[in-house]
């Protein structure tokens, strides 16, 4: 059988199917946002990864759209960079109309999932997991189209590092700055392991009644002389682990 | 037959600036039986006049939802109208799968203007020769009323008419409006039977048959009030005595204006 995957001939029938995006290749990891008392957070590292190698260390990983949403993306940054484009020639049109309406952070959620759902029914997905983020809202939208809504959500290795401290540490009457100490406690985790993470981050927040808001990318201090650090299997030899 | 040398097509003008098969196809609207649409500021009700070719037949459809938050009530070609609502129906459901919340009026209406408007600068095309009285509630901004018409324009109002006669209904909107900004749906609805009742031909009166309304507002989806549910509102306006006497004022008026 042979390898080619085209004919010399062009007469000749396309003998395997097109094949559109089957694979990422610029990559952000984990986002995280949770809910708090009189806004939403979101909180992402400013890393890009080409494969395993952490290529692009200063990529703006959430972002605004017009006033009042903010998103968080994982996943392929191109197509972050595309979807962005889109939301923005859609704020531009919201202007144009001069009707006074302008989308919302639920409005724009709803959008992107039906964009998403229809790219990955044209088997052509935008590899993305984006976190939206407005007034009084937090929803999710992956790559085929899956959306929820919720108190707090991760994204990637998020939802395996994150959400388990969230669950324990959440609650609804969350400070400003509880909110913000506990997502760097999350992406804390997260640098120390997930190896596609940085320990340089951003936050973001929509508080109740104001305009959404990205801040200038800061690092994270961190300890490494945990037991688990020290040596490699963090002194539990024998315990029955591995 | 033909009023002069300068309204066979759409896109040609006349001397004096005028766009006359544009005007004629307003023209057709003021053909149209009439409609009324007012609001207060929790509900819109649209009213209308239906029509039947004779004694046998059924009445023609006047008010036509569009989807759970918006209506139509329609002066003019019924087929145009048909299309039209049609088209404004796919719209809503459309920005409902996308946007997953309902389509804001004022948005609807400035689109649907805008499709008036090609057909008056289109060769191959002619005007809709139908008026619209859009009623919605919006969510984000509450009850609106608009009025589209074939020229490509859109007018929000407190209260307005159209169709045939309907100077009448105008003349008592213009006189009450005022007050309706707290005014209850069943008053409201009133309201419009009212003005409704004095845009009637001749000495036929405004019956269960011939009398359609509608109502969207506040925690109020989309109704229409049709035939017995009517009655319960037209045997209020017999007891006020307010039916079948023209509303007085402004009846013959309105007939004069529309001729000219």
């Amino acid at each position: 059988m042979s390898t080619l995957s085209f004919s010399l001939d062009p007469t000749a029938a396309q003998t395997t199917p097109s094949q559109r995006t089957q694979y990422p290749i610029v990559t952000g990891t984990s986002v995280v946002g949770l809910k708090y008392k009189g806004g939403v957070m979101l909180a992402a590292d400013t890393l890009c990864s080409y494969g395993s190698m952490a290529k692009y260390k200063d990529a703006r990983r959430i972002r605004t759209v017009g006033t009042n949403t903010i998103i968080g993306a994982s996943g392929e940054y191109s197509d972050f960079q595309s979807i962005m484009d889109t939301l923005e020639g859609h704020t531009q049109d919201d202007v144009n109309y001069d009707d006074g309406h302008k989308s919302d952070a639920k409005s724009i959620h709803s959008y992107l999932r039906a964009i998403m759902y229809q790219r990955r029914s044209k088997m052509n997905p935008l590899w993305n997991d984006l976190v939206i983020a407005g007034s009084g809202f937090l929803g999710y939208v992956d790559k085929i189209g899956t959306t929820y809504e919720d108190d707090f959500i991760a994204t990637g290795f998020g939802s395996y590092l994150a959400i388990p401290i969230l669950r324990s540490k959440w609650r609804p009457d969350l400070t400003e700055g509880e909110a913000r100490a506990l997502l760097e406690d999350c992406l804390r985790v997260l640098f120390y392991r997930d190896c596609r993470a940085l320990n340089r981050i951003q936050i973001a927040k929509v508080a109740e009644g104001e305009t959404g808001v990205v801040s200038e990318p800061y690092e994270l201090e961190t300890n490494w002389e945990g037991a688990g650090f020290e040596s490699t299997k963090g002194g539990m030899e024998g315990d029955g682990g591995w | 037959m033909f009023r002069n040398q300068y309204d066979t097509d759409v896109t040609v003008w006349s001397p004096e600036g005028r766009l006359l098969q544009v005007e004629y196809a307003m023209e057709s609207v003021k053909q149209g039986s009439a409609c009324v649409g007012l609001r207060s500021s929790n509900y819109v009700v649209i009213g209308a006049l239906k029509r039947s070719v004779n004694e046998m037949s059924s009445h023609q459809k006047k008010i036509m939802e569009i989807d759970s938050h918006m209506g139509i009530a329609i002066a003019g070609l019924t087929a145009d109208a048909r299309s039209l609502a049609k088209w404004m129906r796919n719209e809503c459901l459309n920005h409902k799968y996308v946007y997953g919340e309902s389509m804001p009026s004022k948005r609807l209406c400035d689109d649907l203007a805008d499709r008036h408007q090609r057909t008056t600068q289109t060769y191959v095309r002619r005007p809709y020769g139908v008026g619209l009285l859009v009623g919605a509630y919006d969510e984000a901004t509450g009850p609106h009323l608009y009025q589209t018409c074939p020229s490509g324009n859109v007018y929000e109002y407190f209260a307005t008419s159209i169709g045939a006669r309907s100077q009448s209904a105008k003349t008592y909107l213009e006189k009450h409006y005022e007050g309706f900004d707290n005014t209850e749906k069943d008053e409201l609805i009133m309201h419009a039977l009212r003005a409704l009742s004095g845009c009637v031909q001749g000495d036929g009166e405004l019956n269960k048959d011939n009398g359609s309304i509608a109502v969207v507002g506040k925690d109020q989806k989309f109704i229409l009030i049709e035939n017995d549910e009517l009655s319960v509102y037209l045997d209020k306006l017999d007891v006020e005595g307010g039916n079948g006497e023209g509303e007085g004022e402004g009846g013959n008026d309105g007939d004069a204006m529309e001729e000219s």
